[in-house]
């Protein structure tokens, strides 16, 4: 009877086969369902409909920019700290000569120019600059339809530089 | 190693998978010999996104050459960086303060969860379970929102600098943290719900592309496609840095050397990672999240090498430095290039459909290999 | 309460009064024509919209819903891209084979439309032998798939092509298989008095375990047949080839996708007549009073929302489970399928023989 017996364990084997690979196959189908069912899982974002509501840490790093404050004056002392500090050559500090009130001819910034196509928005020329001229800005937005538009320069004409900072 | 002599034979076909894949790989060019369905030889050729990073690195200063490291394995980019910062600690002798080097692993250890993540998603979708992918972005999203609070970038952070890290954490970071380790433990239990267990996933990845514990030592492979085959390759574990000595996680071996093996492997590694999580987010100490240097990097003349542990496997920095402030030479020891040269030992005699989950299993990403 | 079939002898009626006998007949042939060229285009549009909102909510995203209010002319915006594509023909390829292959899927997707009673009194033909007429004719759609993979002159298509044929021929035998087990209940072949067999209740639940399994086997097997979900290997985008249809493009292509989707109806059409009563609503033995209530919804309403039912398993089966291999899905068919079924035509011998079903 060992022949029997081997033959009823084979068919015994087999129907615990089938029905082991039904039941993970329907554990599987219960999870697919319990998404189906439930809409409030659903994570997606209709951009461009909620620019309005969309909200970035502020520590996103977009694009260089150069705060001025109410009276367009900035804090850049053109020391072109962040210029040796980018690792691509994506910002051009050109300085000029003026004279302060007390009659010194002193070093300050002409342009900072900042090209955007090449900026790799790794944060070293934030970290470099010793009197926080520049930070990083939110914006994400850079795609243009003219190349020429990406090059930026950060000081406003015609600002100049905060009292005290050195 | 391969037994390349005289084994085509005619009425080979010879077809190429690649470049341009239909899945996530990257740009891999695979020229496959087969005999109707069965492989005889795998053969991949690479360099198509060589972008000398590499020769790069030797114009660029040693604070600034860290941010292209970004780029290698962007799956694991905290990892990379961490392992630049550690080499040019190690030559420097700079001492990194407690609180910056706990920082450091929590980054590590949610990067290494991402692109677990990932991975997992992108090799569902290789077999033709399209589900599993957005599911796992879901909790992938979830990571790469808290980086962005943190880093400012969800993907490239550039994070880490030789010291310590670039900022300090932000004040939501444990919150966040926290919340995701509560979101996750229910998370994992649908992962085996949905892939793990069902059968058609398992008759697929069982038995498929045996790699023995030997052939994984000679072909140099690490990380979990070497601990799939039983070889206990954790550095985390072996060359402890940072904290790693300090907290305890298991290290995950499987001796069956199978593709199925190789999936549990990292199944499980994204649970020890968040016990790691878990562990290290109470107590993160108190302190200077960077160390004082010179604002001018100069490593003395002289090799160093570190190594850490990526989600792939091992990668190594070798500097060679003549005493300037930017380096000689620099090497990276990518893990996949060693783990992708075992692909075309697994894959002889397999079919043809195979070769898509051996590819999953190895975890490839060819930027990694291509530097 | 309108029905269809008022409808059609409404329209029968007024013709008879106009034409002589074989006038009637033309003309009416050539509405139901018509009626079921629409019918594949309103499908068509349907199941495209309904495939991609399914597999979105499965997704945890949205699916389309820009085109159109909730995105539903999104399917028609494709088909218009279709039409306007270029249709190339490889050189070297069979010219006239390789533009034949879409028209034979299409028409054997037409003819299956003929036997299936879309509501009470409502059908094309009312034929003595309509289910074996349905496998009897879905067994020449493999020709029109060997055809487009020998014809394209591409050893890709062609691998894709062979596997294909493969999957088919086999998995009819199954599908047979479990057709035959509610045959056996009812007796006869004829597709009305199967449904009129199940007034006291569908067979599903009438005819139990064999029944079940029947269904389960059927579920099975017609998904492999129609080149779905996870037996779509030929058609697999994320392996090597594209399968029998690499080389078509623009209207053929249009042509192949719109048979498949037809083809899925088609099948789930039948598995609603033989398992779930086709348009006879659902009664529960004798009680008149809740039958009576069920009688309220219309015949065609009960057709549709069962075939509906069943075209949405399908879906779910493709979005939730990963592919198979040719070898294993040949294996799952030899050494599963078929042993089960075959033993399940013996339960269902011995249970209408002993008459223990409901």
């Amino acid at each position: 009877m060992a022949f029997l017996k081997s033959y009823l364990m084979f068919i015994v084997k087999y129907i615990k086969e089938v029905f082991g690979a039904v039941k993970s196959l329907a554990i599987g189908l219960r999870r697919t369902m319990y998404y189906f069912t439930h809409h409030k899982e659903i994570i997606t974002q209709q951009y461009p409909d909620n620019r309005a509501t969309l909200n970035f840490p502020e520590r996103f790093k977009g694009e260089v920019v150069m705060p001025h404050n109410e009276n367009n004056e900035h804090r850049c002392t053109g020391c072109t700290a962040c210029e040796l500090a980018c690792p691509n050559g994506t910002i051009k500090v050109i300085t000029q000569f003026i004279t302060t009130p007390e009659g010194k001819k002193k070093k300050a910034i002409d342009k900072l120019v900042y090209h955007l196509e090449l900026c790799t928005m790794c944060n070293l020329c934030v970290v470099a600059c010793p009197s926080d001229a520049i930070k990083m800005a939110q914006t994400f937005e850079h795609s243009v339809y003219d190349r020429g538009e990406l090059t930026k320069i950060l000081n406003n004409p015609g600002s100049k530089i905060m009292e005290g900072v050195e | 190693m391969i037994e390349d002599t005289a084994i085509t034979e005619k009425g080979d076909l010879t077809i190429n998978i690649g470049p341009q894949h239909p899945a996530t790989h990257g740009v891999l060019h695979l020229a496959v010999t087969l005999n109707g369905e069965t492989i005889k030889k795998v053969e991949p050729h690479l360099g198509y996104i060589h972008r000398s990073i590499e020769k790069m690195c030797e114009s660029l200063t040693y604070r600034q050459f860290i941010y292209v490291t970004s780029r290698m394995d962007y799956l694991s980019a905290h990892i990379n960086n961490h392992a630049c910062a550690l080499c040019v600690e190690k030559g420097m002798q700079i001492e990194v303060p407690e609180r910056a080097q706990v920082i450091r692993v929590l980054m590590d250890e949610l990067t290494r969860i991402a692109s677990h993540e990932l991975w997992w998603g992108a090799m569902a979708m290789d077999l033709g379970a399209f589900t599993p992918f957005f599911h796992a972005f879901r909790e992938r999203e979830t990571i790469n929102d808290i980086m962005e609070e943190t880093c400012g970038a969800r993907l490239t952070m550039n994070y880490m600098v030789p010291g310590g890290v670039m900022a300090d954490i932000h004040p939501n970071f444990q919150r966040k943290v926290k919340d995701f380790i509560k979101l996750y433990k229910q998370k994992i239990k649908e992962y085996d719900e949905l892939l793990t267990g069902n059968i058609i996933f398992q008759n697929r990845m069982k038995g498929i592309g045996y790699l023995s514990a030997e052939d994984a030592i000679s072909y140099g492979c690490t990380g979990p496609t070497a601990r799939g085959s039983g070889v206990s390759s954790d550095i985390r574990k072996l060359y402890p840095y940072e904290v790693y000595d300090k907290i305890s996680f298991d290290e995950i071996l499987e001796n069956e050397g199978d593709s199925f093996a190789r999936y549990l492997v990292r199944i499980r590694e994204m649970n020890e990672s968040l016990k790691i999580i878990e562990q290290l987010i109470d107590h993160i100490p108190e302190g200077d999240y960077q160390a004082k240097t010179k604002a001018v990097l100069k490593l003395p003349k002289g090799e160093f090498y570190t190594r850490v542990e990526t989600a792939r496997g091992e990668l190594g920095v070798y500097i060679v430095s003549e005493g300037a402030t930017t380096p000689y030479r620099i090497k990276f020891r990518s893990p996949g290039f060693s783990n992708l040269s075992a692909l075309d030992h697994m894959a002889r005699g397999s079919k043809l459909g195979d070769l898509v989950a051996m590819m999953g299993t190895l975890d490839l990403v060819i930027p990694d290999i291509d530097r | 309460m309108w029905s269809f079939h008022q409808i059609a002898d409404f329209i029968n009626d007024w013709l008879n009064q106009r034409f002589n006998p074989t006038w009637v007949t033309v003309i009416e042939m050539i509405i139901t024509g018509i009626l079921v060229i629409s019918l594949f285009a309103v499908l068509g549009l349907v199941l495209v919209i309904m495939e991609r909102k399914v597999s979105a909510w499965i997704q945890i995203r949205l699916g389309p819903n820009r085109v159109g209010p909730k995105g539903m002319f999104q399917s028609l915006a494709d088909t218009l891209k279709l039409l306007v594509k270029e249709g190339m023909t490889p050189t070297g390829s069979d010219k006239f084979l390789f533009n034949l292959a879409p028209y034979i899927a299409m028409i054997v997707a037409m003819l299956l439309m003929a036997p299936l009673a879309f509501a009470r009194n409502f059908q094309m033909w009312d034929m003595n032998i309509g289910v074996l007429y349905i496998t009897a004719i879905s067994s020449v759609s493999v020709i029109s798939v060997l055809i487009a993979g020998w014809s394209s002159n591409n050893k890709y298509s062609l691998m894709g092509a062979m596997r294909a044929g493969a999957q088919i021929v086999s998995y009819e035998l199954s599908a047979g298989l479990s057709i035959l087990a509610v045959v056996v209940l009812t007796g006869s072949l004829n597709i009305n008095e199967i449904i009129q067999s199940q007034a006291n209740g569908w067979w599903i639940f009438k005819g139990h375990i064999p029944a079940i399994i029947a269904f389960v086997t059927f579920i099975i097997a017609v998904t492999a047949e129609t080149n779905r979900a996870p037996f779509d290997l030929a058609e697999a985008e994320s392996e090597l080839t594209a399968g029998f249809h690499t080389e078509y493009s623009g209207m053929k292509f249009a042509l192949f996708f719109l048979a498949e989707y037809v083809n899925v109806f088609i099948v789930c059409a039948l598995g609603a007549i033989l398992f779930f009563g086709g348009w006879m609503p659902f009664h529960i033995g004798n009680w008149q009073g809740f039958n009576h209530v069920m009688d309220f919804i219309p015949s065609s309403i009960w057709f549709f929302g069962k075939t509906f039912f069943l075209i949405f398993l399908i879906m779910w089966f493709r979005w939730t489970f990963p592919r198979l291999r040719i070898d294993q899905l040949l294996n799952l068919e030899w050494k599963y399928l078929l042993p089960i079924s075959m033993f399940n035509i013996l339960l269902v011998t011995a249970m209408a023989i002993g008459g223990w079903h409901f």
